[in-house]
Formats: C-alpha cells, structure tokens, sequence
C-alpha cells in the first residue's frame, strides 16, 4: 500500500523531473545548448531582457483579449442562433463545417494586406481562427438540449423569449464553456502564429527573431512566456467551469448560485 | 411589452374543470405521405373526473393530450376547456406533468415549482408561499432547497406535480407521469396521486401504459385504437374509493383489465 500515489502527486512528480531534465540534461552536455539551453540560462535570459520581454507580453495579451471577445462573443451568438434556427442551421453549417477544414493560415498574408502588419491582422486572424469552434461547439450544445424542458416551459406558458433566457441559455451554459476551452486556446495559437509569421511585436515575433540570430535561450524564453499564458486560460477556464457546475448541479443550494441566477429566480432569503 | 394585467387573467368562470372534445382529428405531414393520428375523436369529461386514456404505443393519446394542453393545435374538430378553446397553452386552466426529465436540473425544488408563477412576474414572496404550499400537498415539505439530482425519481415526480398545480388550474393533463418509475414506487405514486386528486377536487386526465394502474386509478378509461387513434370503449370503473390494494387481485378489477386488453391485442 506504502507505493500506491494519488493522480495529483504522481503528475506533479512528473512535471518536477520534466523541469529538473530540462535543467540537468544541457547542463551534463547530453544536449547542445543551442538545440535546448537549460531552464536557468533561459529564465536568466528573460530576465535580462524583462522590458522587451513584458512589452512584448503586454502586445500578445491586447491582442489575444481582443480577438477572444469577437472570437467567443461571436461565437456564441453565432452558435445561439444557428443551433436553434433549422433554417440558418441547413444553410450554414455545411459551409462552415467545410471552412473549418480549410487551414486558415493561409488567410493571414491577405490579412497582413489588407490590414498592415500591426495588431489588428492578428486580431482578425485569431478572431476567425477561435471563432469556428466555438460556433460549431455552441450550436452543437444548443441542439441537444432536451427538448423536453422546453417543451415543458411552453406548457407553463413561457413566451419565446423567455424560453430563451430561462430555458435554452442556462440548459447550454456547459456547452458554452466547452466552446470557449477550445475557441480560446485557438485564439491564443492564431495570435503567437501570425505573429511569428509577418509582425513587428509580441511574444512570437520574439521568438521568431531571436531564432534567426539563433539565440536558444531567448527563444525558450519566449515559449515559455507562450507556455505560461496557456496555462494560466486552462486555469481561468476551469475556475469558471468549476463555478458553474455548482451552479447547475446546486450542491450549495441556491447561496453560491444566486449571482448566475436572474433576478427573477434569486430565492428569498 | 403587453401589461401585466393581460399575462394574468383571473377568470373567477376557470373553476370548471370540463374538457370537451368533439370530431378531433390530427394529421401529421411527413414529406412523403399524410399519416393520420387521430380521427374523429370527441369525449367529454365532467369537472372532476379522473379519467384514464390507454392505448397501443403511437395511437395518439399523448397527441390528444398535447392538444389538450395547447401546445399542438388539431387539424379538424374543437377541444374546449372550461367551454372555451385552448389555442396556447394557458396554465391558469391546464396544468401538464411529463415523464421524468422535465424539471429544470440548475433550478432547485422550489424554484421549479414558482418557474411558472416566475414568468408571470409573481412576487418572490407570494411564488415562495405558494411553492410552499404546493410542495406540502405533494408531500415535499423540507424539500424545496434540494435540486433535481438530489431527489429519488418518484421525488422529482412529486415536485413535477406541484409544478403543474401551483397555479391551481382545475385540469391537470399527465403524460406517463409514472413510466419511468420502478414498481413499488409507481404503486405509490398513484395513492399519493389519488390522494392528492380527492384533496383538490381536479380533472384529472392520465396517460398510459400500465392496464392495471388505469383501472386502479380511474373513474372512467377511454380506451383507443391503433393508429389513426380513435376511442373504441368507454368503461366506467365502478370500483369503491379509496382504492385498495387487495382490489387489484378481485375479480372486477381482472374483467375490467381483461375487457381493455382485448381491445389493445386486436389492435397491436
């Protein structure tokens, strides 16, 4: 019994010996610097450059928030709309099931012509790249909630509208979240990649220009920073995740839950 | 925006309870061909009756009730509630329990029971009250902060009750309320539903499939055919209430049931 580990500390214990490779194995030589410096040269170079480094941060994070709001916002009304719509549904999906096959990145050159290389032909590209999932991942939730419960509101009377806001839009709040996962780590992907293609700042562009002068540890630097930024979304997402399945499943009966409630249906203490 | 005044209409007239149907028919249209679901169908239920509609599967009894409560129009004839027609659903006058998976799982107990007083703009403290009320009469009281997945399938039945009477509509319209449910607690569903039913004094118009929980819980069973659904016989059951266990194995309940198998067998 004395050997069994839980998940968690086992995949901690993995995470720490991948951390200690990195460090140990280009430090004994057993890896050339260039193809791998250690985690110490590359958070020292970081460091060393923390002002172009946090510029470069501070560019990447304007502009994956802003492709984020266009890519699930309109992702999520998009979905909304052609997952409850048979009408749009028939027209459009077929389309864009078929677009989502296309990689998008052969867009970006338009892009970079159409709106310069600054931010906003990143904004546009990831924006399009994180949008289609979410739509695709939306309007898939919205079809399979039970018809049954919406059946069931319009028995009580409900209008439209408010089958809308009381029924389909809470019954679709995990399928919304799962659409953000995937939607927001494209967004993030779409940004770092046109970046590193054709721009003039952010993490990817560093990176990209270091690599030219093949400067490894200012490189990893970078990807690190990239590494950090994922890592923190996943974090973000599961803490509204975690957020709302108490707020669905209710396992603190309506206290935590009453903020994600309307108004209208607070208890009343 | 419509006035509040109009969303709630107070008839004091919706006491009635009386459903009427007469000459309905149901067409469905598919791409290929019409398929006919129900023809020429008229009853008449007396306020306060609790009546039992069984049938072979897809005869079109859950459409009939569809119809009844409004949400589906027929193709010919009328249905009257409390003598008026039903072109929506109104939940003054009907009151719908479905099977098992209608309860809104993010809402708790009680806040499923106000959703319809909610969508009306009731007062929080008059919907709690009520909710209140409605899950004491299904036998819930201490319930209402517990949500859906908290409660036992002939709990959440309880609830999906109070849900379709909070609003006191003098017709409750149940489809299969109890089918999902395991045998014992279905036997008990169907006391506590009869013991609820005598209390309130409602039309209560029941689907299903079980023979025997339609002639345990009816004052009259309207039997229907294959499809295109039409009623085939009318029994009245005469057993005495309350209902008893010991009735299920007497011999009036067994000819009673025989009497509506025939009619199901000849026409599966």
């Amino acid at each position: 019994m004395s050997i069994s580990m839980s998940p968690t500390t086992l995949r901690r214990l993995i995470v720490i010996s991948l951390v200690m490779l990195w460090e140990a194995l280009p430090r004994a030589g057993v890896i050339p610097e260039l193809f791998l410096p250690s985690l110490s040269s590359t958070i020292a170079a970081g460091w060393n450059e923390a002002g172009e480094y946090g510029h470069a941060l501070a560019v990447t994070l304007y502009e994956v928030a802003i492709s984020m709001v266009f890519a699930c916002g309109g992702g999520i009304l998009a979905g909304a709309i052609v997952g409850s719509l048979p009408r749009p549904r028939v027209l459009i999906m077929p389309m864009i099931s078929s677009i989502y096959a296309v990689p998008l990145v052969i867009l970006y050159p338009v892009f970079t012509v159409w709106l310069g290389i600054g931010s906003e032909s990143k904004i546009a590209f990831a924006a399009i790249y994180g949008f289609l999932p979410t739509m695709l991942s939306v309007a898939a939730g919205i079809q399979t909630i039970d018809p049954q419960l919406v059946l069931a509101a319009r028995s009580m009377g409900a209008t439209l509208s408010q089958r809308l806001v009381r029924v389909i839009i809470p019954a679709a709040i995990p399928t919304v979240l799962s659409g953000l996962r995937v939607g927001g780590a494209l967004v993030i992907v779409g940004v770092v990649v046109s970046e590193m293609l054709i721009s003039s700042a952010g993490i990817g562009y560093l990176i990209s220009r270091y690599r030219t002068i093949l400067d490894s540890p200012h490189v990893f630097a970078g990807v690190l920073l990239v590494l950090a930024m994922a890592i923190a979304f996943n974090a973000a997402i599961k803490w509204i995740e975690r957020k709302a399945s108490i707020w669905r499943t209710g396992t603190h009966a309506g206290r935590s839950a009453t903020d994600d409630i309307p108004a209208a249906m607070q208890p009343a203490t | 925006m419509q006035p509040l005044a109009n969303i709630t209409p107070l008839k004091p007239a919706s006491r009635a309870g009386a459903i009427q149907a007469s000459h309905v028919g149901q067409i469905f249209k598919t791409s290929t061909q019409d398929v006919v679901a129900l023809s020429d169908v008229s009853l008449e239920v007396k306020p306060g009756r609790f009546v039992v509609l069984v049938g072979p599967s897809g005869c079109g009894k859950s459409t009939l009730l569809m119809m009844m409560a409004g949400l589906r129009q027929q193709t010919s004839g009328t249905i009257l509630i409390n003598d008026a027609p039903i072109p929506q659903p109104d939940p003054n006058r009907v009151g719908v329990v479905f099977q098992e998976p209608s309860l809104f799982p993010w809402l708790t107990a009680e806040e499923n029971v106000e959703f319809p007083l909610a969508l009306r703009g009731v007062a929080k403290s008059e919907r709690r009250a009520k909710a209140q009320d409605a899950l004491k009469l299904v036998g819930l009281e201490g319930f209402g902060r517990r949500h859906p997945h908290e409660l036992s399938g002939g709990m959440k039945q309880r609830v999906s009750i109070a849900r379709g009477m909070v609003q006191d509509p003098p017709v409750l319209l149940m489809d299969e309320p109890f089918a999902a449910l395991d045998e014992q607690t279905r036997m008990t569903m169907g006391d506590e539903l009869l013991r609820i039913w005598a209390a309130t004094g409602k039309t209560v118009m029941f689907v299903t499939h079980s023979l025997t929980e339609a002639v345990y819980l009816a004052d009259e069973v309207l039997v229907m055919s294959a499809r295109p659904g039409r009623i085939v016989d009318h029994l009245t059951i005469s057993l005495p209430r309350p209902r008893t266990y010991e009735m299920l194995s007497g011999d009036t309940f067994g000819t009673l049931r025989d009497r509506i198998w025939r009619h199901i067998r000849k026409s599966a």
